[in-house]
């Protein structure tokens, strides 16, 4: 079996996946996103790989990627449908809706006057967040009408599309934590709590790691959730409402684990190594 | 040994410093990618993109 590694940089969690592989004994290639070229007549030297692992830092070039690379029957990890859903948070949303998972409130407008309604009929405060990004980036709590005029106005001024499409969150009251969450395959396999004082809690904004139990109630909606999306190896955010119990925040398809690995001791670069295989062997 | 493209700065890494790892220059605080490894190279970290994440 010959596995492609595509990357755009070596982060501590490619090292181990690298590492895994190497322990395995398996035939892998490391491919520089910057340079790979898609032919969509001739697969050529693509065809040589019986599986993809996507590790783009880029959520446009893994995408692109991978839908080439499904599209010749070269199947990914995760597949593009996956990413195609969870690179969109409007696209998660939908298909949590649809399969019963519980998320928080979701408005979407697309023009200032729309938006105002759409988040005065949610009530103050609420969360306005980009279609698509990540890191927390560009993510923001509103908290009466004078900063939702201000936000509005700057996002008028962004020249990019997405940034005209709103995506309104409530606010949920979480016990200043989140829980991020790794499914891979149909196992929920660890958890941790992301603690941070500001109302932000990712571990790329300063959010702290420490272990949390997988319960059955957790692992339950996580691999919903995944399912949800198309399945595969994902991280799935959880906010913990103090009324409705958890709720699917987001889900990412080309997780960071250098927080959770050492927080939970679990091997996370090795399951995604051992499903790669498995995907791999389901071509072969 | 190598030096930052940035500041001139001297960098020390490690002998299992990989292509495509990111490494902060201690003098200026750049980003910098690993080029090569033998002998090491350096160059400017691409900046991060608007949908650059997980």
């Amino acid at each position: 079996m010959k596995i492609g590694v595509l990357l755009s940089r070596v982060r501590v969690e490619e090292k181990w996946l690298f590492e895994a592989l190497e322990k395995r004994g398996l035939d892998y290639e490391k491919i520089d996103d910057r340079e790979a070229k898609f032919n969509l007549d001739a697969p050529g030297e693509w065809a040589k790989y019986d599986v993809v692992l996507e590790r783009s830092i880029s959520y446009g070039r893994g995408l692109y990627a991978t839908q080439v690379l499904n599209g010749w029957r070269i199947p990914t990890v995760n597949m593009a449908s996956v990413a195609a859903t969870c690179g969109d948070k409007m696209a998660t949303s939908i298909a949590l809706k649809r399969a019963g998972v519980p998320q928080p409130n979701v408005r979407m407008a697309f023009t200032p006057e729309s938006v105002l309604a759409a988040i005065e009929e949610l009530g103050y405060p609420v969360v306005l967040k980009p279609v698509v990004g990540s890191w927390g980036r560009m993510v923001s709590k509103i908290n009466d009408r004078d900063a939702a005029e201000a936000i509005l106005e700057h996002r008028e001024a962004l020249g990019n599309y997405q940034h005209q499409i709103f995506y309104i969150q409530e606010l949920i009251r979480k016990p200043g934590r989140d829980i991020r969450a790794f499914v891979v395959g149909d196992e929920t396999i660890c958890a941790i709590y992301r603690t941070s004082e500001h109302w932000i809690t990712n571990t790329a904004r300063g959010g702290k790691g420490s272990a949390c139990p997988v319960t059955p109630e957790l692992s339950e909606i996580c691999l919903a959730a995944a399912q949800a999306v198309g399945g595969g190896v994902l991280a799935v955010d959880l906010l913990e409402d103090p009324d409705r119990g958890l709720l699917v925040n987001e889900i990412n398809h080309t997780m960071e684990f250098h927080t959770t690995v050492p927080t939970t001791g679990v091997d996370i670069p090795g399951h995604i190594v051992d499903y790669t295989v498995q995907i791999g062997k389901a071509r072969e | 040994m190598a030096t930052c493209p940035e500041c001139e700065g001297a960098l020390t890494l490690g002998g299992d410093v990989q292509t495509g790892e990111i490494v902060v220059c201690g003098d200026c605080g750049v980003d910098l990618e690993v080029v090569g490894t033998s002998p090491v190279a350096l160059a400017l970290a691409p900046q991060e993109a608007e949908d650059w994440g997980e």
